[in-house]
């Protein structure tokens, strides 16, 4: 018989650690991209001091202490104030006049991170006067990140970049009125944090909340196997209102999935997408 | 058979690319996945650049797509290219590695342990070691390690780092990797990793 070579041991053993999150925490992991999941799984064997992931499989069974760590793990992320500052302009331009037809506006950053997207949003509403009629649910499965997106606290060092991207993506006025500089850090003005709420939400397994006018899911799905952005997307289609907006990151797309039919593209290249009336 | 081949390429990429990749015949049998260091707001440029120079089809890698023989894939700037084991090619913004993303370790060791010894690793010049850890890790594997001669790269220290680290398989000058890459490889003079395939 042919032995199994170790790095198809790999393999199982992370199937076997993702079924045992399944069954003893209800997340699936078993859809999420498996390569760049398996990196941090390696990590993670390195950091505590591991011989194989087979030894994580009772660790995670009994220590919910260490489920914490490796769900922080899982979403280690990197996130920036108006990344790719064109699609921020896009919005402004052509989406927010369609959001100021409406009386109350609602919009949800899925897979929020650390907030700086958030307060990038907030910054554009107020300066196009919707934020006070704007609820901005900001929601991620990972309480880490919340915390700090909660607190709006940054180092001070990033502000210079954020700076230039905030221009590129149309800003009226000057970025350093946004925030308070102290001691090394910005934390983020309480005119827009007052319309944000914060919340913890898996997408993997949770519901929808509230009816959506936008919905900003970005450099989420690329972490997602097909048949789970498919159960996201149509938690999203369900979310929005007719007519309502939809903006994924930039390298990800609606057109191979099944709600395709229920969306037109608003724009193409900026990756906005619009839901159609009655489907 | 080689099914998969990994490029890594920083400083002085374009012309060593564009050299290598003009040489490639329509129906070249093996997939090119690359890694070439840019800055995040690079444009297009690069995969058009050498998709009109080539024979065979370049692009910039989509998440999702299944990886096809005679395809070159560039990791889109900002983002780690990673091969899935169903050999499709997923993306991430995962932190830099070796203050890189895209970083070549990621891209190799993902290939590495999908592909195994049906993998060639090739490091071409460049200004970091990012890459060499990626390289070794195709070796454990029983892929196959190319390296550009240090003396033919416009800048030496990438493919260098690669040779100390890694018991490379070859050492190659710029100007002879096209012609080894259509003649050699595909001729099996060399033989992945000293094993036979199943
Ligand atoms: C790369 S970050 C994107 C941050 C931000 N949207 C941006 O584009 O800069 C991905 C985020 O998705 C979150 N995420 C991953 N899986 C999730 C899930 N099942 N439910 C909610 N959030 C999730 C991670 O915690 C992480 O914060």
């Amino acid at each position: 018989m042919l032995a199994m070579k170790p790095e198809d041991m790999q393999e199982f053993e992370i199937h076997q650690l993702l079924e045992a999150i399944y069954f003893r925490y209800g997340y699936d992991f078993r859809d999420y991209s498996k390569a760049s999941l398996e990196r941090r799984i390696l990590h993670r064997v390195q950091q505590s001091d591991l011989n194989s992931i087979s030894e994580m499989v009772p660790r995670v069974m009994h220590e919910t202490a260490f489920f914490e760590l490796f769900l922080r793990d899982m979403s280690v992320t990197v996130t920036e104030m108006f990344r790719d500052p064109k699609v921020f302009k896009k919005l402004r331009q052509e989406v927010f006049i369609q959001l100021k037809t409406y009386s109350r506006v609602n919009i949800w950053h899925a897979g929020c991170a650390t907030g700086e997207e958030v307060y990038s949003m907030a910054i554009m509403l107020k300066e196009e006067g919707l934020l006070e009629r704007t609820r901005i649910y900001a929601t991620d499965y990972n309480n880490h990140s919340l915390d700090i997106a909660k607190k709006g606290i940054y180092p001070a060092e990033k502000m210079q970049s954020y700076t230039e991207s905030y221009l590129a993506a149309g800003g009226k006025a000057s970025f350093a009125d946004y925030y308070q500089a102290k001691f090394g850090s910005a934390k983020m003005a309480e005119s827009l944090k007052e319309h944000i709420t914060f919340a913890n939400h898996n997408l993997m397994k949770d519901q929808a909340f509230a009816e959506m006018h936008l919905i900003v899911c970005r450099n989420v799905l690329i972490y997602f196997n097909p048949k789970l952005q498919d159960k996201v997307l149509a938690l999203f289609k369900e979310s929005l209102i007719a007519r309502g907006f939809l903006l994924l990151g930039d390298k990800e797309t609606i057109d191979f999935s099944e709600v395709k039919t229920s969306f037109e593209t608003f724009s193409k290249k900026e990756r906005i997408f619009r839901r159609k009336m009655y489907v | 058979m080689f099914e998969a081949m990994v490029v890594g390429v920083s400083a002085g990429g374009l012309h060593a690319l564009s050299g290598i990749l003009s040489c490639l015949p329509l129906n070249y049998p093996i997939a090119i996945l690359i890694v070439q260091h840019r800055h995040r707001d690079s444009d297009h440029f690069l995969d058009e650049y050498l998709n009109k120079l080539s024979a065979v089809r370049v692009k910039e890698a989509e998440p999702g797509e299944a990886i096809l023989p005679a395809h070159v894939y560039i990791a889109p700037a900002g983002y780690h290219l990673l091969v899935e084991r169903d050999k499709t090619l997923s993306l991430s913004i995962d932190p830099p590695v070796n203050f890189s993303i895209p970083s070549i370790d990621v891209l190799f060791q993902s290939a590495a342990s999908c592909y195994k010894n049906h993998l060639i690793g090739l490091i071409l010049t460049g200004a970091s070691s990012d890459g060499s850890q990626g390289l070794k890790t195709i070796k454990e594997y029983g892929g196959y390690a190319i390296v550009q001669a240090p003396q033919t790269a416009e800048v030496d220290v990438m493919p260098k780092a690669a040779i100390e680290l890694v018991d490379v398989d070859k050492i190659i000058p710029l100007e002879a990797l096209g012609q080894f890459l259509i003649q050699d490889l595909l001729n099996s003079t060399v033989v992945n990793g000293g094993e036979t395939d199943e």
